[in-house]
């Protein structure tokens, strides 16, 4: 089976009169349907992969593959397309756009992506939403809800426009408890064997040990380099 | 709405206070430049058709610009006469009436005689200077506004009794002479003359009406003391902008001295060329300043907005899409702006146009406004430009944000 992402010899440096190394020569894959943790002590480069696997940086050397194809020479243009249909983020921070409700903050990559119509648009963005038990709040600006509400608002735009791949960076870091169990039950539905989750996959980085110990494989990287591979027995 | 549109409005309305400032720079730019236009090429155009309307388009004298070549010239190489003294009567000019019926057979509009003479009136034991224009009034409507200036009677009434004249009424007042007095008149020869007043004329230049007096063509050739003496023709076309082909081909045909209406004011034209270009000037460094205004709202914005813009970008959002949000800011600016700054400029242009001034050379006159839509264009049109620019800047730079950046700064 193809890998949904897939990492060969990545390594990203960063130039400058001390050359820093961020990620050392990673080889990953994502499989459909995987929930794939990503951990190591803060500043071991966790956040570098992540950019790196989701397009957002360029690796110095080696190769990021999306759905079996490399995305080495794309150019800016490509590379946003790819991320706009092929991935979805979530971030510490929300970025939720403040001054837009809800549904609309779920709507915008699919208007940037123009494949729906306006109805279907907005009928897509309030079925995500009441997925995940905001269906109350969709009518509402990021400063009236509180912080779980809008980390599970920047979710559901994750999954604005069905991407194989959801990279999450900690996002569960601002979090209460409560909040944070929430939000890790409803990444951890985003994959699975029900019919809804589709074939996509999952990579999130935390340090939260709970969140890990969910997951179906957990990737450990010290200095940038991958340290231990573990998987679940599941 | 488009998703450009929906966050481009949604930032400059968020920044109300800052926008309606960028507004109101704009609208202050566009509403003096409509203003300043109105008014530079409402004078100008005013200017020029009181010109045009008061002097014949093409005037021909009984002049020649070279002196004519003195029959000794002729006969020797060596003589060269200079400083010839001009005769003390006027030559005239030769066959006129002939010359008339051909330029009126190619140029249409009219054509009209004039005889000039001078003479001294005598009125109630006083005597003033004046010149006495011979005038033919049924041609002299198509070429003068003179019929239009008559008061107190009307231009035929040259016809009413034999030596009508017609008074400038500055004149009038000046010997204390009204309608139907009789006055009268010495002319440069001696030949004396007694002439009824029959209308008053007034073209609301004081030096022409303290000035000039109206007879028939025929009274100011026996005023003058040379029959069938005509010193000027003058013709009116039907486009005032034909005067100088036609001067040149008259000149060339008659080899009388002809002028047009825009040779003799040269000096003035080129004068308006310059006033435009400063107006031009002036009215590029409003615009330019106004667009300072927006440039900076729309930095503000970019610098406020860049974690939104980060976003956008790390979504997948193209760079050229979050260019255009910023770029559709300006414009959104200066086309608010425009819309009010074509209101204050109507607004002002009509205020102008409201005052009146008031000159003891001149009766009393207000400002000439001239409304053209093609200012409003051309002002409309560099605000937008203008403002389209001062998007442009910050919206490539708020482009070009890596998104990295500024996620990794703030997660
Ligand atoms: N632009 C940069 N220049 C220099 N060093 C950087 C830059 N970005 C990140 N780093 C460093 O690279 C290391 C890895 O960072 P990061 O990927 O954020 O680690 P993690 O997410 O695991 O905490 C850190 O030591 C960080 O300080
Ligand atoms: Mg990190």
């Amino acid at each position: 089976m193809t890998p949904l992402l897939e990492a060969r010899g990545v390594t990203r440096v960063i130039g400058g009169e001390q050359p820093t190394t961020l990620v050392a020569g990673v080889d990953f894959a994502v499989a459909p349907g995987e929930f794939v943790a990503i951990t190591g002590p803060s500043g071991s480069g966790k956040s570098s992969l992540l950019y790196l696997l989701g397009l957002l940086d360029t690796p110095t050397a080696g190769e990021v593959l999306v759905n079996g194809r490399t995305t080495k020479g794309l150019d800016e243009e490509a590379r946003a397309r790819l991320r706009l249909s092929q991935l979805g983020f979530v971030f510490q921070f929300h970025f939720l756009l403040p001054e837009f409700s809800a549904l609309e903050n779920v709507a915008l990559p699919m208007r940037a992506l123009g494949r729906l119509d306006d109805a279907q648009m907005r009928r897509r963005s309030f079925d995500i939403l009441s997925s995940l038990g905001l269906a109350d709040h969709a009518h509402k600006r990021p400063d009236q809800m509180s912080g779980g509400q809008r980390q599970r608002v920047a979710i559901a735009r994750a999954l604005a426009n069905e991407p194989l791949v959801i990279l999450a960076d900690e996002p569960t870091g601002n979090l209460d408890t409560q909040s944070s169990a929430q939000v890790l039950s409803i990444m951890r539905g985003l994959v699975g064997e029900t019919p809804a989750a589709g074939r996509k996959a999952v990579v999130i980085v935390t340090h939260d040990l709970d969140l890990a110990a969910r997951a179906d494989r957990r990737v450990h990287i010290v200095d940038g380099k991958i340290a231990a591979f573990e998987s679940a027995a599941r | 709405m488009s998703l450009v549109l929906s966050i481009a409005l949604t930032h400059v309305r968020a920044r109300a206070r800052q926008t309606l400032v960028g507004v109101i720079g704009v609208a202050t730019g566009v509403g003096f430049s409509v203003m300043m236009a109105a008014l530079m090429e409402g004078s100008q155009r005013d200017f020029v058709t009181q010109l045009v309307d008061a002097l014949p388009h093409v005037s021909v004298t009984d002049q020649r610009r070279e002196p004519p070549r003195q029959p000794a010239e002729g006969l020797f190489d060596m003589v060269e006469i200079r400083g010839l003294s001009t005769p003390a009567t006027r030559p005239g000019i030769k066959n006129p009436y002939a010359i008339m019926a051909s330029i009126e057979a190619w140029s249409p509009g009219a054509v009209a005689p004039s005889v000039q003479s001078k003479a001294v009136l005598r009125f109630a034991g006083r005597d003033t200077a004046a010149s006495v224009i011979g005038v033919d009034p049924r041609r002299e409507i198509g070429v003068s506004k003179l019929a239009t200036h008559i008061v107190k009677g009307s231009l035929d009434d040259l016809y009413k009794t034999s030596n009508a004249i017609i008074l400038g009424d500055g004149l009038a007042r000046k010997i204390g002479a009204r309608v139907g007095n009789s006055i009268t008149l010495v002319g440069g020869a001696g030949r004396t003359l007694s002439a009824n007043v029959v209308a008053l004329s007034h073209s609301g230049v004081n030096q022409i009406d303290e000035q000039q007096s109206y007879t028939l063509i025929k009274t100011a050739q026996i005023l003058a003391g040379q029959t069938g003496l005509v010193n000027e023709i003058r013709i009116k076309t039907l486009d005032a902008m034909d005067a100088r082909d036609v001067a040149a081909r008259v000149e060339r045909e008659t080899g009388y001295k002809s002028v047009s209406w825009l040779e003799a004011n040269e000096d003035l034209l080129s004068a308006f060329q310059i006033r435009n270009f400063i107006m031009f000037a002036v009215v590029g460094a409003i615009l330019l300043v106004a667009s300072f205004g927006t440039y900076n709202i729309i930095s503000t914005i970019t610098h406020e907005k860049t974690r939104d813009i980060a976003i956008m970008k790390s979504i997948g959002l193209p760079a050229r899409i979050v260019r255009r949000i910023f770029v559709l800011e300006g414009l959104i600016i200066g086309a608010l702006g425009l819309l009010a700054g074509w209101l204050l400029g109507f607004v002002l242009s009509w205020a102008m146009g409201q005052i009146e001034f008031k000159s003891p050379f001149m009766d009393a006159t207000r400002l000439p406004i001239l409304y053209s839509p093609l200012h409003y264009v051309i002002a409309g049109a560099v605000a937008l430009a203008a403002s389209a620019v001062a998007g442009y800047f910050p919206a490539r730079k708020a482009a070009s944000v890596q998104p990295v950046d500024i996620i990794r700064g703030a997660s």
